[in-house]
């Protein structure tokens, strides 16, 4: 009898679950995510707001990525920063995106921020908190801009200025002592590039490139390595090896050829 | 110790000029007892196309045979080469979706898009994908190799400098881990041929 | 005598077991190598001090310069490395009272190993590289673990970013799976070179690892120190 392939259903699967429980009650230790570390924030100014983050992914003490994008497209008003598990990150936000376009395809109308919040926020308090993602949301709707911070419970903060991941405090340090109401979008842009610095410098877990992304009533400004303080400097020399240093055991070719003559498939 | 230091392994994908090349120790073995010095890691998807697995070799053979299934099925229904981001993406969606209840393996993807773009990535066990412009690397030997490719890699190697560096960097990097190792195999990917070496390495 | 639970009412104070732990160690991060060459030896350490995510110091040198002839790079606990380096300044001291000539490096390797083993439970939390110039005038390096386990190498890399670094040496320095390369005995210059790419490239991939680099070069005229950046995020 043929077994029949039926398409994935969605939503999670536990197959593996009891297997990993058992390992784990065995003392196996759990294995280690890539995490992003993070310092995320974001401020509100005169026309809309800004949102910035550093590119370090870590995996425990060894550096993963170097530059990953840690500000994630929701909507063409809206982007979401993420801190946490780097997976959950991704994929929570990729699910979003997703469903925020079908709801402006049924609706016709624009996204609004506060949709996109309570999405999040009920999807995240299903799971209790086992996804591990801090999340810093901001858009322009409608209603005007709008900056919130939503913790991996689900509980939400609306703030005019606001900080995620293990360098939040070093960023907030920046607000606190420099954030001032209806600030000149270029003045946003220098605070907000300051409270990354703070948390790339100050805090392990974050590190490299500034990204940052300015959004107003109706565009979006997205500066993917917008500052960028850490490139590696040069090497004091080469490390290329001549050909034939490494002993090889077999050697295997597979050539690719293209069959220019014969006669073409006859699909008549 | 975690699971996904059980059977022991090393793998590391690297971009060139026109190239990529993908390379992984061949040890197959139960914590500290050695087992197989044949062991499959890498596995070709397409022609350009490679897949890397590093983890709990019982996941690995698994994975392998529901990538096989699934790569076949894109093939039969969109009657058309999987590219490699596709097929990246492809992994890490199976990879999360299960989040609770993962398979115990990191993969590396190493290929040429159809144009012969370089495309290399690697995952952690749940699906997060990570696309440097340089190399990744994953398995028990990953700090070692970190070290060695963070210091040897230098951009727009020919396929045979590549060859060289990626295989250095493999071979030293597994004699300072003690449950991989045991021979090499590396695999250097351009348009017109895919060159295929096994490596003289330590076997103990 | 009656027994009275933690969840019963009582009148009277409860006695119940309380235990309060405190963890005597920490660790400080940061990484150290030793390469030993024909007539020279190079000691570097970089200078980061760190707890957890946090940057304690971006200069706390953790090389110190014992003699005319030896470096010791210390890592793991600073406080301890500290605590041990006072100790072996002031037995050098003594010694050097006592017979009216400094230490060599193979008495002052061998002493060092006792002190750790004399603290066998109770251990000072260091990882110990010392490098120097023998009696010849030969380059050496020991490596030690918190317990006085050593062992004389050529080239030696401990820390956070030890295992990064110590593959890069065995290729770079001691020509591992280069069949073909000369195995002659590198030049000053040449080691000094890997030194800086060596933590240039772990500065990149370790977190505990950078701000500064300090390198010290013992010949037979004397050592010298080289401070250079490095990557402070």
């Amino acid at each position: 009898m043929a077994t029949k392939v039926s398409p994935p259903k969605g939503g999670f699967n536990f197959d593996n679950f009891t297997r990993n429980a058992m390992l784990m009650d065995k003392g196996m230790k759990p294995p280690k995510y890539t995490k992003t570390g993070t310092t995320i924030c974001g401020c509100l100014f005169k026309d809309g707001l800004v949102l910035g983050a550093d590119t370090r992914a870590t995996e425990g003490p060894i550096v993963a990525d170097k530059n990953c994008e840690k500000i994630h497209y929701l909507a063409p008003n809206m982007y979401c920063c993420g801190a946490g598990t780097a997976a959950d990150c991704d994929h929570t936000t990729k699910l979003l995106e997703s469903k925020l376009e079908l709801h402006r395809l049924q609706t016709g109308r624009k996204s609004r921020v506060a949709t996109a919040l309570t999405m999040l926020k009920q999807m995240l308090f299903k799971y209790q908190g086992q996804l591990g993602t801090a999340l810093i949301l901001g858009g322009f709707d409608v209603e005007g801009p709008h900056l919130y911070t939503i913790y991996p419970h689900g509980s939400t903060d609306k703030l005019p200025y606001v900080t995620m991941g293990s360098g939040s405090l070093a960023a907030m340090a920046i607000f606190e002592s420099r954030w001032k109401k209806d600030m000149e979008l270029e003045d946003a842009m220098e605070l907000v590039k300051e409270a990354i610095y703070a948390g790339v410098f100050n805090d392990l877990g974050s590190g490299s490139n500034v990204d940052l992304c300015v959004i107003k009533k109706d565009s979006v400004d997205y500066r993917r390595g917008y500052s960028q303080p850490n490139t590696r400097g040069t090497k004091e020399q080469t490390y290329k090896f001549p050909r034939g240093t490494t002993a090889v055991l077999t050697s295997d070719i597979r050539q690719f050829v293209d069959v220019l003559d014969g006669d073409a498939m006859d699909t008549s | 110790m975690s699971i996904m230091d059980y059977n022991g392994s090393a793998i590391i994908a690297m971009k060139g000029k026109n190239c990529v090349a993908i390379a992984a120790d061949r040890r197959f073995g139960v914590q500290a007892m050695t087992l197989a010095t044949n062991f499959q890691k890498i596995f070709p998807i397409t022609d350009h196309l490679y897949l890397g697995l590093p983890g709990l070799a019982t996941d690995v053979q698994t994975l392998h045979e529901r990538f096989r299934m699934k790569v076949n099925m894109y093939h039969l229904r969109e009657e058309r080469e999987i590219t490699p981001s596709t097929f990246a993406s492809l992994v890490a969606s199976t990879l999360y979706e299960r989040r609770f209840g993962s398979y115990f393996a990191e993969p590396l993807i190493a290929g040429l898009e159809k144009d012969g773009t370089p495309y290399i990535c690697s995952m952690d066990l749940i699906g997060c994908v990570t696309t440097p412009g340089d190399f990744v690397v994953a398995g028990t030997a990953s700090n070692q190799l970190y070290g060695m490719a963070e210091s040897l890699y230098e951009p727009n190697l020919e396929p045979e400098d590549l060859f060289e560096t990626i295989s250095q960097v493999l071979l030293n990097a597994v004699d300072r881990d003690a449950i991989s190792g045991w021979g090499g195999i590396v695999h250097v990917i351009t348009l017109d041929k895919v060159i295929t070496r096994t490596l003289k390495g330590r076997m103990d | 005598m009656t027994i009275v639970h933690a969840h019963q009412v009582s009148a009277a104070p409860v006695q119940t077991l309380m235990e309060r732990r405190f963890s005597p160690y920490t660790e400080n991060g940061g990484t150290t190598l030793a390469v030993a060459g024909e007539d020279f030896c190079v000691i570097a350490g970089d200078t980061r001090q760190s707890e957890g995510y946090h940057i304690n110091s971006r200069y706390a040198p953790k090389v110190y310069q014992l003699s005319n002839g030896a470096v010791l790079a210390t890592g793991g606990m600073y406080a301890d490395g500290l605590t041990l380096v006072k100790r072996l300044e002031q037995r050098l001291e003594w010694y050097f009272h006592q017979h009216e000539k400094t230490m060599g490096i193979g008495a002052l390797a061998q002493m060092l190993s006792i002190m750790l083993y004399n603290k066998r439970f109770f251990p000072y939390y260091v990882w110990n590289t010392l490098g120097g110039l023998d009696e010849e005038g030969k380059g050496c390096v020991f490596s030690y673990d918190p317990v006085g386990n050593y062992e004389k190498h050529h080239w030696n890399c401990s820390g956070s970013a030890g295992h990064l670094i110590q593959p890069f040496l065995d290729n770079q320095v001691g020509h591992k799976h280069q069949p073909k390369a000369q195995a002659g005995l590198l030049s000053f210059d040449h080691v000094v070179r890997l030194v800086k790419d060596a933590f240039t490239g772990a500065t990149e991939r370790d977190i505990y690892t950078g701000d500064y680099l300090e390198i010290f070069i013992v010949r037979a005229g004397g050592i010298t120190k080289e401070k250079i950046d490095l990557k402070k995020d």
